[in-house]
């Protein structure tokens, strides 16, 4: 244990692995310190396995109607009661973490590495790309999210896939800024200069040598815009324009039950209880990762 | 001590050019927003749908019934000569008509807008009330349990859903305990009692000294005031205590308490005077977020404000109704927004 410990904090790495294993070793170790992060950390561990391990760990099916069983109460046959078709509501629930799970990354997958590449392309050229480019990202950047995802939304038609595009349209541009803030802090670096004088493109030294610098500040934003995206994509399919019936999305399901809600709270109150935990997860999590990643942000913003 | 600094008497010719150059810019780059604003509701509006002439005739329309349309509609153009006319018709507040309400889409959003005013008006006083002494607060012990307590309900702001919130409130303190009014903007008897003149229905009811319809309203705002409220009060008391902290680190402080300053005195009058300049900033911000997180509140509690009109337009695929709601929305936001970052350089004496 202690000369794996000592081959990953060493302090001259022979290899690249070595060192970028070492790092997450560091990071991993201050993480473990903050109480709140790890807290934050179980609970998205929680979510994925409920995510992956969905058909084993509900008890009833997500979609399987029940009509003699509607609207009951939380008992221990259903833990958190069941629907007005007669639904076990802890089952959709668990069903519901892989659709939240999936909007989530594919909003991460598309607006991170297309925000990095605009604002580290910005940032690096300088003069008049950067002009431009930042010109269009603070327009979106000044628009309210929400309000434009509803619109992009009402234009593409109501649907999951729709929601992850609309939300993904309004999340890159804070990442193309922060990109961008962060390219700029070592453009002129002499590294970058002696990558130029051995003759590398533009495009190699962006993709090998700009874009992983910008990698940890991104890591925290995302990590901390999260839970707004959850709280979007829910909101979404409240309106009825996320995820369709019968699909066990959290948000749709809240909007479901509030025609119950004066007698049977539980419908539209438990989907509600999970948007809570998981989007507080993100936030501890993110919370502690800038503590540890991006010491200067500490505590601001 | 004794003597105070020259530019506080008069402001130097040098100072005031300053604050012209940045009156300047922010004309500039406000309009360059605005425009931006129009071209991104354009093309929502005009490029992304199928056939916008197809949602207008329907599907059985002859061939010469729907290029009429077309041509009405000026498709045919080409779409810069479009957008120009499209942003030509903005400036003078022609929105379109609205296919559901059969009125133009600028006049409903007149009729509606003060209702949501009202309420992000009063949900920003009880986020700034609560968030600023809580923000202060956490500073001053920070790293303590109470520090972290704040930190929690803070981060709550982040993670709650509006509408579920609202749901939540709705059924505990309007059903269950019976301390405020249900949804809707006044109860239905004291409906349209007031005249409407600022279309603000607190303002209106004291106007006409009608104390009944008054209370009625301030018990059906109440509970949606709070519940946005609580959303900026995330924002601001975390920013108010990063804004702290970075002042209560600072040498002077340590001078003021070695000097035996009573503690309350460093906080407030050392510490907190000098963040009330980019407290500015951070309230606007939240002002302006305010006035999109209605959208979710007024949906729930069937309050008759922009954000309901939007979502009814949603539903009924009514497209001149939700870009321009999107529009009026954004630029309130953009505006709000621009100007709280000017008059932070204006009042900032370091950026003079």
């Amino acid at each position: 244990m202690t000369t794996m410990t000592n081959w990953l904090l060493d302090d001259s790495p022979s290899s690249r692995l070595q060192a970028s294993l070492g790092h997450s070793y560091r990071v991993t170790r201050m993480l473990m310190r903050n109480p709140l992060a790890v807290v934050g950390a179980l609970i998205l561990l929680v979510l994925i396995l409920a995510a992956i391990f969905a058909p084993w760990i509900a008890p009833h099916s997500p979609l399987g109607q029940n009509l003699g069983q509607r609207l009951l109460p939380p008992s221990a046959a259903h833990w958190m009661g069941t629907d007005e078709l007669g639904r076990d509501i802890f089952s959709r629930v668990i069903y519901g973490a892989r659709i939240t799970l999936l909007i989530v990354a594919m909003v991460a997958v598309i607006s991170a590495p297309l925000g990095l590449l605009i604002g580290a392309i910005s940032g690096y050229f300088g003069g008049w790309v950067d002009k431009a480019m930042m010109g269009v990202t603070d327009v979106f950047l000044s628009m309210p999210k929400l309000i434009l995802a509803l619109a992009f939304v009402a234009a593409l038609g109501p649907g999951i896939e729709n929601a992850i595009i609309a939300i993904a349209i309004t999340s890159w541009p804070a990442y193309a800024r922060i990109a961008r803030a962060e390219t700029l802090t070592f453009r002129n670096s002499e590294f970058i200069s002696a990558m130029r004088l051995l003759g590398a493109s533009h495009t190699r030294i962006i993709t090998g040598h700009v874009l992983p610098l910008c990698t940890s500040s991104m890591i925290v934003r995302v990590t901390l815009d999260m839970a707004g995206i959850i709280l979007t994509a829910a909101g979404l399919g409240f309106l009825g324009l996320g995820a369709q019936p019968p699909l066990p999305e959290w948000g749709a399901m809240i909007s479901r039950g509030r025609a119950f809600i004066l007698d049977q709270w539980w419908v539209a109150t438990m989907p509600g209880f999970a948007i809570i935990i998981v989007s507080l997860g993100f936030c501890f999590l993110g919370d502690g990762l800038r503590d540890v990643l991006d010491p200067k942000q500490g505590g601001k913003s | 001590m004794g003597t105070r600094p020259l530019n506080t008497a008069a402001p130097s010719n040098a100072a005031l050019r300053k604050t012209a150059g940045a009156i300047g810019g922010f004309i500039i780059v406000t309009l360059l927003t605005f425009v931006g604003l129009m071209a991104i509701t354009f093309f929502i509006g005009r490029v992304i749908p199928i056939d916008p002439v197809l949602s207008v005739v329907g599907d059985r329309a002859t061939q010469e019934q729907y290029d009429a349309v077309r041509i009405a509609m000026g498709l045919d153009r080409p779409l810069i000569a479009q957008f120009i006319t499209y942003v030509g018709d903005v400036f003078q507040g022609d929105l379109g008509h609205s296919v559901s309400t059969n009125r133009p889409v600028a006049e409903d959003l007149a009729r509606v807008f003060p209702a949501t005013l009202e309420m992000a008006t009063l949900g920003i006083i009880i986020g700034v009330g609560m968030g600023v002494p809580l923000g202060v607060w956490a500073a001053a012990r920070q790293g303590t349990w109470v520090d972290q307590l704040i930190r929690v309900f803070a981060l709550l702001g982040y993670s709650v859903p509006a509408f579920w919130l609202g749901l939540v409130g709705l059924v505990v303190f309007y059903a269950g305990l019976g301390w405020v009014g249900g949804p809707g903007r006044v109860d239905i008897f004291y409906e349209g009692l007031v005249e409407p003149r600022t279309g603000l229905l607190l303002v209106d009811s004291l106007i006409a000294r009608d104390f009944d319809v008054f209370w009625s309203a301030l018990d059906h705002l109440i509970l949606p005031a709070t519940i946005l409220g609580f959303f900026s009060l995330a924002y601001i008391a975390r920013m108010t205590r990063s804004f702290m902290l970075d002042q209560l680190g600072q040498e002077y402080i340590t001078t003021a308490r070695v000097k035996g300053v009573a503690e309350w005195r460093v906080i407030w009058t050392h510490g907190f005077r000098p963040i009330r300049v980019p407290l500015i900033t951070v309230i606007g911000l939240s002002y302006a977020a305010l006035l999109e997180g209605s959208v979710m509140i007024e949906t729930v509690f069937s309050w008759p404000g922009i954000g309901n009109y939007l979502t009814v337009a949603l539903l009924n695929a009514d497209m001149n109704a939700v870009l321009g709601a999107t529009l009026v929305i954004g630029s309130v936001f953009i505006l709000i927004n621009k100007l709280s970052d000017v008059l932070y350089r204006i009042l900032d004496p370091r950026s003079r």
